[in-house]
């Protein structure tokens, strides 16, 4: 039982630990989209370019990152912990 | 809980007819992206035709982008009058707007109002699927007993792989019975207008259907949301679940899907240029032979649990694709006789080995698509169900597995691009195998979805008792 727990408490430490690099990922997405996809997309003058450009940077990008840093943040936090 | 066979009888009529509905939508879906590149040619300014197909991907990215949207409003709907008149209404949308895809005259007739009506009508379309599969995935789950909603929601897990084959069928058999250039002139619209009398069967199909009983009990008991966005958004108790379902099981589960169905048949089409009408064959019988393991593996979850089926289906993707796509693209070498030609017809043992390869990518996405249903219903209460579920499963899917297309091609035209630069400048190139770069999209995505259902979905467990 106490090993069980002891387990846990290590595993729980990790998913709040790894809850950073969750957050790290969202930063890291939001500039691959913006930097990558968006930028590029509204810059190239291509008229067929502004709809991609548009959903990347105004749909895409905040979608994606503000899920990873929310859900970095809940496990941080250890909204996502076992109970022990 | 025992189900009487009266129990059973009635619970095969609910499957029945929701899965009915529930294909014909994704038949109506997927035709759009099928005929991709002939709609292409039609509704987008002629000139350029790789522009033409990227304003084709794009709209179909907006079909996907959209479905989000159709997941909050029809489930808000859904969770506040029920789930059979919400997806009676998105069946009737979805259908509507199928039909008049196929009769909006092309660019050449009325110029931009054509790619501007078909947009419109696109994200009608995504806006009717993003309320569909939810209700459906809600209401047969409602019907099924605690411990068999993964074996009874499996069966609308296969109808978005069969409305896949479906629409292939549909197109193929329509191609073959008329000349290539009828065919470009008007006969693509045939399956669009057919879509009209499969949505109708349909409708008298679910009119006859009941409410769902756990919907009607908690309305009767007044548990049912007032708010069912505010509930499930901004409530974290609720808000934590829908992003663990979203980043630790639907993101991975969509690129999945997408890789081991449409970007395998872009692949063929387009790396490997093999002949439009074969490749749509080969990608059926896959589809034909793998579509049973949806069902096999709703069934193992409800014995062995949702979360490692899930995952180690994830995983093989993960592990496999690069080694799949390599032996696809030799397969394709060996066909050509040492070089890929500008149009690829296969000989039979060619063509039995790519099926064979493409079935195993689909098989994983049985393991990964099979039990997500039951997973995603019992992570939510019935007050917020619909709408809670549904924007996951749209977003996962609908984003990160509907922007694969558009991702995959242009990594790998980059790396291709590069290799040409290179070449020119008399210097190494810089990718061995260009083609097999956009698999890192898919390989990343899924990588860091199955880390994230690995680590944190333990906790669904306790939810799913709570939900029974």
């Amino acid at each position: 039982m106490q090993q069980l727990n002891n387990r846990k408490k290590m595993l729980n430490r990790l998913r709040r630990l790894m809850g950073i690099g969750w957050m790290a990922v969202g930063i890291m997405s939001g500039y691959y989209l913006l930097v990558s996809q968006a930028i590029p997309k509204f810059q190239s003058g291509q008229a067929a370019d502004k709809i991609p450009a548009l959903i990347y940077a105004f749909i895409l990008t905040p979608l994606i990152v503000g899920s990873f840093l929310i859900f970095g943040y809940y496990a941080l936090k250890g909204e996502y912990d076992q109970p022990e | 809980m025992l189900f009487s066979q009266e129990g059973r009888k009635g619970l095969v009529s609910v499957i029945t007819a929701s899965s009915v509905g529930t294909l014909i939508e994704w038949y109506d879906f997927y035709i759009f992206g099928s005929l991709a590149a002939i709609i292409a040619t039609k509704f987008f300014p002629a000139g350029n035709p790789t522009l033409a197909l990227l304003s084709t991907l794009a709209t179909f990215a907006a079909g996907f982008v959209v479905r989000p949207f159709g997941a909050l409003f029809f489930g808000r709907l859904g969770d506040l009058v029920g789930r059979k008149y919400t997806f009676l209404l998105t069946l009737v949308l979805m259908g509507l707007s199928t039909f008049l895809i196929g009769c909006v005259p092309d660019y050449s007739t009325i110029g931009y109002l054509a790619p501007v009506l078909v947009l419109l009508l696109r994200l009608l379309q995504g806006l009717a699927l993003g309320g569909e599969y939810g209700g459906a995935a809600t209401y047969v789950a409602e019907h099924a007993p605690v411990g068999e909603r993964g074996f009874w929601t499996s069966w609308i897990q296969t109808t978005a792989t069969v409305g896949l084959f479906l629409s292939l069928l549909v197109i193929i058999t329509v191609k073959g019975n008329m000349s290539s250039t009828d065919f470009a002139a008007w006969g693509w619209r045939i399956p669009f207008w057919l879509s009209i009398v499969m949505v109708g069967i349909s409708i008298l199909i679910r009119l006859r259907m009941q409410e769902s009983p756990l919907f009607l009990a908690a309305k009767k008991s007044g548990q049912i949301s007032s708010h069912p966005l505010r509930d499930s958004f901004t409530k974290k108790y609720n808000f934590k679940f829908v992003l663990l379902a979203l980043l630790g099981a639907t993101m991975g589960q969509g690129v999945v899907w997408y890789t081991g169905q449409f970007y395998a048949l872009s692949f063929i089409q387009n790396t490997l240029k093999v002949e439009v009408a074969q490749a749509s064959q080969l990608i059926m019988w896959a589809l034909l032979f793998a579509t049973p393991f949806f069902i096999f593996f709703g069934w193992l979850s409800d014995r062995v649990g949702r979360k490692w089926i899930m995952l180690i289906g994830m995983l093989l993707a993960i592990v496999c694709y690069r080694p799949i796509y390599t032996a696809m693209y030799e397969t394709g070498l060996v066909a050509g006789g040492g070089t890929i030609p500008a149009l690829l017809v296969l000989d039979p043992a060619s063509f039995w080995k790519l099926v064979a390869l493409v079935f195993v990518q689909v098989f994983f996405v049985t393991m990964v698509y099979g039990p997500i249903a039951a997973f995603l219903v019992e992570l939510f209460p019935t007050a917020i169900r619909y709408t809670s579920m549904s924007l996951p499963y749209h977003v996962g899917n609908g984003i990160f597995g509907g922007l694969l297309p558009a991702i995959a091609t242009y990594l790998s035209t980059k790396a291709t691009a590069a290799n040409e630069i290179a070449i020119q400048k008399g210097l190494p190139t810089p990718y061995n195998q260009p083609y097999l770069e956009g698999l890192w999209y898919p390989i990343i995505i899924a990588s860091i979805s199955f880390v994230i259902g690995a680590f944190y979905i333990h906790a669904t467990t306790q939810q799913s008792k709570k939900n029974a």
